[in-house]
């Protein structure tokens, strides 16, 4: 009896209820947050990381291994962002499942990136083969990949394909208007000058016409240095630089001596979902990011 | 000096060649031949050491020297170098080779040090590996020693594992689907390479299980523990040993760091306790002191703490202690230990520069106070390391 108690115990530790809901594993907050525009409580979403976090640098942690081996489908950024710790995940893992296929949504694969390097050389600091993988912040590519991801999870998840397609032409309709409004709103921006901390800006910078003018990095990826700091300090002035540009996760303290002494103002970004009080999902995000170049005016 | 620079350049050539053709591969699409070459790494590795005390008249009490045991060469050396091939085979199959360049007593050896595949396509959470690998057992033997935080490896892992017990062999290996990390595997090994010996049990004379956990507590705090055995049959170890040996291992690591950002600060820390319990019998490899009775137990642990100060900037301390056999062919009442520091600068993610210090105490008579600077870099394809 004993024995039959424990063998069921053990049973409802392993067993998997019969209609269990799709498990996503997000490598970064923005694609879980989009998981969450387009599938609600459909999915089960677990996100890697937060907005305090440097995705480039990721242990591929105890805890990251068990979500990723009870995972269905994993939607990262992929060109190259997460290669320090997304391949040991999956490989330790043991789930062939998320490996490749249709368990592995890589954004990357549903746009074209920019700054795809014409030479690959380390020397020139940490660079992305497959192009800059920080493009979460045009809300163009960011429909693209929500239209790719829908499809994606009513592959997955037949039962539920209706109510992804439902979702998305809702969140399609409501992000289409946002856009106008976030243009609408940013056009003051447009063609001033800004210096940023890493160059994970070019996609916001197309989007509305912000000029970058330089970088505290002296090579992406290469921590800031006081000569190169230094040097920035003339641009800054002589360009008359609008804004220096930081993540939430990035250390503030060049940025910071920076504008000490060229007095252009800091903007703290949220970068991702979660990087403020504000930007609480994607929409926030934007509306955020845009409240807080604008603030740099006044 | 001149041979080292050779095969550094040898090296350093191959690599170049290997990222300028995956270059053009990638901007011309997926037509051209060496599109399916592997991924290649390579890890380059210079070091200089001053020992007190010359590593020929290193002798450690309780604990012959076996495998990569001892305090390793006085003056500049290559260090371990190797690159590694590493590619997903067909669907089913990811296969890697690891060749390792080591240079002693002047004398360069191109090694095998692994070569495996691993099954990528078995259900719920199986891996299967075959072919030669590092054994699973404890934390750092899976590791390679490039990741390691310090310049050479603990004590006991000298002591016994020869530094690392890899072997001919295959691994199953199954992660529970659990919120809690929870990681159960065996081995079979042939049994050729210390601890064990001989290939005993025709060819399949080693065997081990193991145990990790792990998982967080909040955003800032991982953790990782792990119980593991060894068990050999063993004919003719390098120590002289032919019998049984079972080795018992426990570990612990735990990181910190501010919003879980370890490349950028906190602290590191991580224990391990070796216990080998031997039933058998010593041989002189030399012949010169008769055969006798090899049994009990001896103790091994270390502790280590690395604080990450910034981006660039690490340092450690490192404790490391034996305790030996007090009957026996290699019986003492004396339990060798050892402290170390180290400070390493990260250039990059791919090249580092570390100085170490020690001061080891291998028997009640000497002492070893050692420094050495090693410079060690990554070049080629981007690794993903283990926690």
């Amino acid at each position: 009896m004993r024995n039959r108690f424990l063998s069921a115990m053990l049973l409802s530790l392993f067993a998997v209820p019969a209609f269990a809901k799709l498990q996503v594993f997000a490598c970064e907050p923005e694609w879980g947050a989009l998981v969450q525009e387009l599938a609600a409580d459909k999915v089960d979403v677990s996100v890697a990381t937060t907005a305090f976090q440097d995705v480039h640098q990721i242990d591929a942690k105890p805890s990251l291994i068990a979500r990723v081996r009870k995972a269905d489908l994993l939607v990262c950024t992929g060109a190259e962002l997460e290669v320090g710790w997304l391949p040991q995940l999956i490989r330790q893992s043991g789930n062939n499942k998320v490996a490749d296929g249709p368990g592995n949504f890589l954004a990357a694969t549903q746009i074209t990136t920019l700054e795809k390097p014409a030479q690959l050389d380390r020397a020139a600091g940490d660079v992305h083969p497959e192009g800059n993988p920080h493009f979460q912040l045009d809300p163009n590519r960011v429909l693209k990949i929500a239209t790719g991801l829908a499809a994606r999870l009513a592959q997955l998840d037949a039962a539920n394909a209706a109510t992804y397609q439902q979702r998305l032409a809702d969140f399609t309709a409501r992000w289409q208007a946002a856009i106008k409004r976030w243009e609408s709103r940013a056009a003051p921006l447009k063609g001033r000058k800004i210096l940023v901390q890493h160059v994970s800006w070019v996609y916001l910078n197309t989007w509305l016409g912000l000029e970058q003018i330089g970088a505290l990095e002296p090579k992406p990826g290469v921590p800031p240095t006081s000569a190169h700091l230094s040097s920035l300090i003339s641009t800054a002035k002589d360009e008359n630089a609008y804004a220096i540009i930081s993540a939430a996760y990035q250390d503030q303290k060049p940025a910071k001596w920076l504008s000490e002494r060229t007095g252009v103002p800091v903007v703290v970004l949220p970068y991702t979902v979660g990087g403020d009080a504000g930007a609480k999902d994607l929409f926030g995000l934007f509306d955020s990011t845009i409240d807080k170049l604008l603030g740099a005016a006044k | 000096m001149k041979p080292i620079v050779l095969v550094c350049v040898a090296f350093a050539t191959t690599g170049v060649t290997a990222v300028a053709e995956a270059q053009e591969a990638s901007s011309s699409g997926s037509s051209s031949l060496n599109a399916f070459n592997p991924a290649i790494a390579v890890i380059l590795n210079g070091q200089y050491a001053h020992h007190s005390l010359d590593p020929d008249e290193y002798l450690r009490a309780g604990f012959p020297l076996a495998g990569e045991a001892g305090p390793g060469a006085q003056g500049l050396s290559l260090g371990e170098s190797e690159a590694s091939l590493s590619a997903n085979v067909d669907e089913k199959f990811f296969g890697q080779l690891t060749l390792s360049v080591e240079s002693e007593d002047g004398q360069d050896s191109l090694g095998i040090e692994e070569a495996f595949l691993d099954t990528t396509a078995l259900p719920d959470g199986l891996t299967l590996r075959v072919g030669r690998f590092f054994s699973d057992i404890g934390y750092l033997n899976s590791h390679h020693t490039h990741t390691d935080k310090f310049a050479d490896r603990p004590l006991p892992y000298q002591a016994f594992l020869g530094g690392q017990y890899g072997d001919d062999g295959v691994q199953l290996r199954w992660v529970a689907p659990t919120d809690v990390f929870v990681e159960l595997g065996g081995e079979a090994f042939r049994g050729q390479n210390y601890p064990s010996g001989g290939a005993t049990h025709s060819g399949v004379g080693a065997y081990t299980l193991f145990a990790h956990a792990g998982g967080d507590v909040g955003v800032e705090n991982s953790w990782l523990a792990g119980v593991s055995m060894l068990h050999s049959k063993t004919a003719g170890a390098d120590d002289g040993f032919t019998g049984t040996n079972r080795l018992y291992i426990a570990d612990v690591t735990w990181k910190w760091a501010p919003q879980g950002n370890t490349k950028d600060g906190g602290i590191q820390l991580r224990a391990e306790y070796l216990v080998d319990d031997r039933n058998g019998v010593f041989t002189d490899p030399d012949g010169v002191i008769s055969d006798q009775d090899w049994t009990g137990k001896r103790h091994g642990w270390y502790v280590e703490g690395v604080y990450r100060i910034n981006r660039l900037w690490e340092t450690g301390y490192r404790y490391d202690r034996l305790m030996a056999n007090d009957s026996g062919p290699f019986a003492s009442g004396f339990d060798p230990d050892r402290h170390s520091v180290m400070l390493t600068w990260r250039n990059s993610e791919f090249s580092l520069v570390r100085l170490q210090l020690s001061r080891d105490h291998p028997n009640p008579v000497d002492s070893d106070t050692a420094v050495s600077l090693q410079i060690q870099t990554a070049l080629g394809a981007h690794g993903a390391h283990k926690f």
